[in-house]
């Protein structure tokens, strides 16, 4: 087996593994900590796959930042007062058999194609910054002007969102 | 590498994911499956690039046009987890739990 072929078997047990990990924790705290794991496994896998770029903005924009977030939301909500009820088991059997006939279905589907089978690129330097900068500010210089829109929007959204409570509280 | 390993470890990580959102009722815990679905798309989307670099299907173009619409995904996934966040506090504040059920009540 090639270096290769050994590490992507490892890193996608890592990520399967992180994920049931998400979905079975009792503490959320412990679920950001596996979802970590998992974006750190597939930030592995784009370097696996010579994307560096997204590797590294994979790692700063979600394990960085976005997880940093849920931690701070989780701190800020006191859990240990109100746990988790759990769902009526009749539901999450319900739940986990819709998810297991998703997967069976998209799996029996694309396993007999044989478009799955083209053997995938390898070293060239399209994942570089480079590469990826040039195209991105000459064709796409529109979509990134209205992603800054869409931050600003999101960030009024949030701020918006999370002060309204307090305002009606103030005027009472 | 053959592109259907990515393929299907793809869908385990979505099917995890889709499992996940339908089982649990922390709104917390709901939202961390949504991440993951979206990050298990992005994994997909990195491997076809990376089949566009194939000896069938050589088009480097395309290759580059798949990696910024990861990159893009990504910038959509931060704004919807700041809003998403905000509304799981606004939530917290107004029944003082962040179970999925006390959402019921959107209904009347």
């Amino acid at each position: 087996m090639a270096t290769t072929q050994i590490l992507f078997w490892f890193l996608s047990a890592l990520a399967i593994a992180g994920a049931i990990g998400v979905i079975s924790c009792k503490n959320p705290l412990y679920g950001v900590l596996w979802l970590i794991i998992v974006f750190f496994a597939i930030s592995g896998h784009y370097i696996l796959m010579n994307a560096q770029f997204l590797a590294i903005v994979n790692i700063i924009v979600y394990a960085g930042a976005i997880m940093v977030l849920f931690t701070f939301v989780i701190m800020f909500i006191d859990l240990n007062e109100h746990p988790e009820i759990p769902k009526n088991i009749y539901i999450k059997a319900a739940g986990l058999i819709a998810s297991l006939c998703l997967l069976i279905v998209l799996v029996a589907a694309l396993s007999h194609t044989s478009d799955t089978r083209i053997e995938m690129g390898i070293g060239s330097g399209v994942g570089l910054i480079k590469y990826l900068g040039r195209t991105l500010f000459n064709d796409y210089v529109v979509p990134f002007e209205i992603s800054s829109v869409l931050f600003l929007s999101a960030m009024v959204g949030a701020v918006i969102i999370g002060k309204k409570e307090k305002e009606e509280k103030a005027s009472v | 590498m053959k592109i259907e390993w990515y393929i299907f470890l793809s869908i385990a990580l979505f099917c995890i994911g889709v499992a996940g959102a339908l089982t649990r009722r922390n709104a917390i815990i709901v939202f961390m499956c949504i991440e993951l679905m979206l990050n298990s798309v992005n994994l997909l989307l990195v491997a076809f690039s990376k089949m566009h670099l194939s000896d069938v299907l050589p088009n480097a173009q395309s290759a580059i046009n798949a990696q910024i619409f990861v990159f893009f995904i990504m910038i959509v996934a931060a704004a919807e987890v700041s809003v998403g966040l905000a509304i799981i506090v606004m939530m917290y504040r107004n029944t003082k739990s962040i179970d999925i059920n006390f959402l019921n009540r959107l209904k009347n």
